[in-house]
């Protein structure tokens, strides 16, 4: 056990931001009606996916080479254990409070909420709401699930770290981590990305990262996450593969969803302790889906709370896209079962977005369920719109957004419209724009 | 007798030769695999292109491109095996690639496509026993074998469940790591196919990293067949459509070698 492994524990006995919530929790249960009650065990709940072996419905799954079987099966052994391990869990909070910065805040944005009604028809007009995850360390949400998996891959014993990058996010906050706990790490990145996002290939070089630009396939997110399954196959015994999304082979999908839960988990309970009530739709962006998932999956068993994923329309769903459910159909890649970018031959097709982060041919296995069931409603925003959002943010309240939640953004404009004022928009801000000032200025025609 | 069968019960061990479909285009693939059959191959191994193939090595993933950037489709792939099994009545043909494009249009599909085709075998590289349900039950009901892979991360107690459903072959994948690269150290070759051998009666063949015909004879001593793969695709992105002379000549070397690799060892 490391010092700050020691630390750690030494903070045990102060309240974590959990266990805060779960009192804000129970406390605002108290004066609730019933109907908006939180949701104990139940039967027939919703949250109680996957099965034992990775299912989502007909969804998820483990479909990887033999090589890489027996790391899988022992990563979910492995997972199975940390989670049902208090010091563990209590490991991760310290963590997300002290180093991360949780909880984040929740905030209502009520210049924007106002700036909406001005164009909305009479009585219309919802409150809108942020989740403000783009305060965190390193900028996002990723940060939070990158955590949980390298306390996982320490308690393992492995000794060094690879991920998958597409815009970069996941790949600073892996190397942060790394950086954090003193392990070597390798980020795998299309070299079309490293063109696009030479930033954050300086910062996770500047955190002592190693950047290998892959040039096969599409030169993009997909072949990054090929590449680090080639290097995860050759490398069995020392290496943890941190992927960055809730996709993957059982159990990441569930895994990282798990720690994403910190989002929605803290929100529900920031929403109860600030109005003493939930709100009546959370909207957030998807690439993969993590944030997404995160802030939905405490929600999903209340039935009162309707939920709309984003996804990217690029130049619109009858031309480049990286809209999976929209324009996708089920099929078999990177480990599971979803809906997948793909021709007719089962030959995956190359997504397009102007956010590097939504930039992705496929989309987490749960999210894939909860469309087919219907529990989530699931939309696409255009490049046009997420860079209108994205401006109308920063002047309404100050906050310069991502691009990938620039498309959450757009969503909310157009729903808040249709909503009532006394209705809640509860919107995942997951990452903060600082990353995407030059394709912003470059999309607007401005030179910097 | 299964065509698979026979081609391990010749009395010496087998050459699996591996070359991948419509590459460099979906009109030379079939002059390659009459070249990989007239240099002594004992079966062959088709590979079905994909956009991703995550277990590849540089040699097959640029072959997997010139391939489908030349057009290949499914079809296509199967009107070669269906040429094949034209000219080439008793060489066993095995389609070996990745889920998608196997199960896209369902189990049944495929199977009934593969077997109408001719095809004697399929390796899905990415469906595990685990996932044995998505192509396995309709290979086995069409008479399609499910070939499984056995790899040096596959321990003793996960074997059974590898050999479980499997037939045909089983493809021992000699190192932890992609095709092409590294090789396998010859002292443990011998003790995993010793300890498969063990476990099954099903002939056990030895690939990933095989390139030259001492290798393969040294395999060829303990294992029942040899897989080649990147070395045959590296001479096809080297010749392009004047490849068949350069791999039948190397074929030839390569099965000279196995073929006699236990002459004057007793049996």
């Amino acid at each position: 056990m490391t010092d700050t492994r020691g630390d750690a524990v030494a903070c045990d006995a102060r309240q974590s931001p959990l266990e805060r919530g779960r009192i804000l929790l129970n406390a605002g249960a108290m004066n609730l009606p019933s109907e908006t009650t939180p949701p104990l065990a139940q039967a027939n709940s919703l949250r109680q996916q996957p099965d034992d072996n990775g299912h989502f419905g007909q969804f998820g799954g483990r479909y990887v080479a033999e090589t890489l079987m027996p790391l899988v099966l022992e990563l979910d052994q492995a997972y199975r254990a940390a989670k049902a391990d208090p010091a563990f869990q209590a490991q991760f909070d310290d963590l997300l409070e002290h180093y991360v910065g949780r909880p984040s805040p929740l905030y209502y944005a009520e210049r924007l909420t106002e700036t909406l009604r001005e164009s909305a028809p009479d009585g219309k007009g919802a409150q809108v709401w942020f989740k403000r995850d783009e305060l965190n360390h390193t900028g996002a949400h990723k940060i939070n699930n990158c955590i949980g998996q390298i306390l996982l891959a320490m308690r393992m014993g492995k000794t060094r770290i690879i991920a998958e990058t597409g815009a970069g996010q996941h790949g600073v906050a892996t190397a942060t981590v790394c950086a954090r706990f003193g392990l070597p790490c390798v980020i795998y990145m299309g070299a079309k990305d490293i063109a696009r996002q030479a930033p954050n290939v300086f910062r996770m070089k500047l955190l002592g990262a190693e950047v290998r630009p892959v040039t096969s396939g599409s030169h993009s997110l997909k072949d990054a996450m090929n590449e680090g399954m080639r290097d995860w196959v050759a490398n069995v015994h020392d290496t943890f593969y941190i992927i960055g999304t809730a996709a993957g082979p059982h159990p990441y999908p569930e895994m990282v969803r798990d720690f994403q839960s910190v989002i929605g988990k803290e929100a529900r309970a920031q929403m109860l302790s600030r109005i003493d009530r939930l709100p009546d739709l959370l909207v957030a962006a998807i690439g993969g889906g993590s944030n997404a998932i995160g802030l939905f999956h405490p929600f999903l068993d209340d039935a009162d709370v309707k939920m709309l994923g984003v996804e990217a329309a690029g130049r619109g769903l009858d031309k480049e896209h990286a809209a999976s459910l929209a324009g996708g159909a089920p099929g078999i890649l990177h480990g599971n079962k979803t809906y997948l970018l793909q021709d007719e031959d089962g030959q995956i097709t190359e997504a397009h977005s102007i956010s590097a982060g939504l930039d992705y041919p496929g989309i987490g296995p749960e999210h894939s369920w909860l469309h087919e069931i219907g529990r989530v409603e699931y939309t696409a925003i255009t490049d046009t719109e997420a860079l209108d959002a994205f401006q109308l943010l920063c002047r309404t309240e100050g906050i310069i957004p991502a691009l990938e939640p620039a498309h959450a953004i757009a969503a909310v404009a157009k729903r808040a419209r249709e909503m009532d004022r006394d209705q809640i928009i509860l919107a995942n801000l997951c990452g903060r724009g600082d990353k995407d000032i030059f394709t912003v200025a470059e999309a607007l025609g401005v030179a910097i | 007798m299964s065509r698979l069968s026979a081609a391990f019960a010749k009395g010496h061990p087998a050459l699996v030769a591996f070359v991948t479909a419509g590459d460099p285009t979906p009109a030379a693939t079939g002059a390659i695999l009459d070249a990989i059959v007239e240099g002594g191959a004992d079966v062959i191994e088709l590979g079905m292109p994909f956009t991703d193939p995550m277990a590849d090595g540089p040699a097959i993933q640029a072959a997997n491109i010139r391939s489908l950037l030349a057009g290949t489709r499914t079809v296509d792939i199967l009107g070669i095996a269906k040429a094949f099994r034209a000219r080439h009545p008793d060489t066993p043909l095995v389609l070996m690639g990745y889920a998608n494009p196997m199960t896209i249009r369902g189990g049944d599909w495929f199977a009934a496509a593969a077997k109408d085709a001719g095809v004697d075998g399929i390796i899905c590289v990415d469906i595990p026993p685990e996932e044995d349900a998505e192509l396995g039950p309709a290979l086995r009901a069409a008479g399609i074998d499910p070939i499984r892979l056995a790899t040096p991360t596959t321990d003793a107690a996960r074997l059974p469940a590898v050999l479980d459903g499997a037939s045909g072959f089983v493809y021992y994948v000699s190192v932890a790591g992609i095709t092409g690269l590294q090789q396998a150290a010859q002292a443990s070759i011998e003790s995993a196919v010793a300890r498969l051998k063990a476990s099954t009666d099903l002939p056990i063949a030895v690939g990933f990293g095989v390139r030259t015909p001492d290798q393969a004879a040294a395999i060829a001593k303990v294992a029942d067949g040899v897989v080649v793969g990147s070395a045959i695709v590296e001479l096809v992105a080297q010749h392009g459509a004047a490849a068949p002379e350069a791999v039948r000549t190397y074929i030839q070397s390569l099965s000279t070698a196995i073929h006699a690799a236990r002459e004057g060892i007793p049996a």
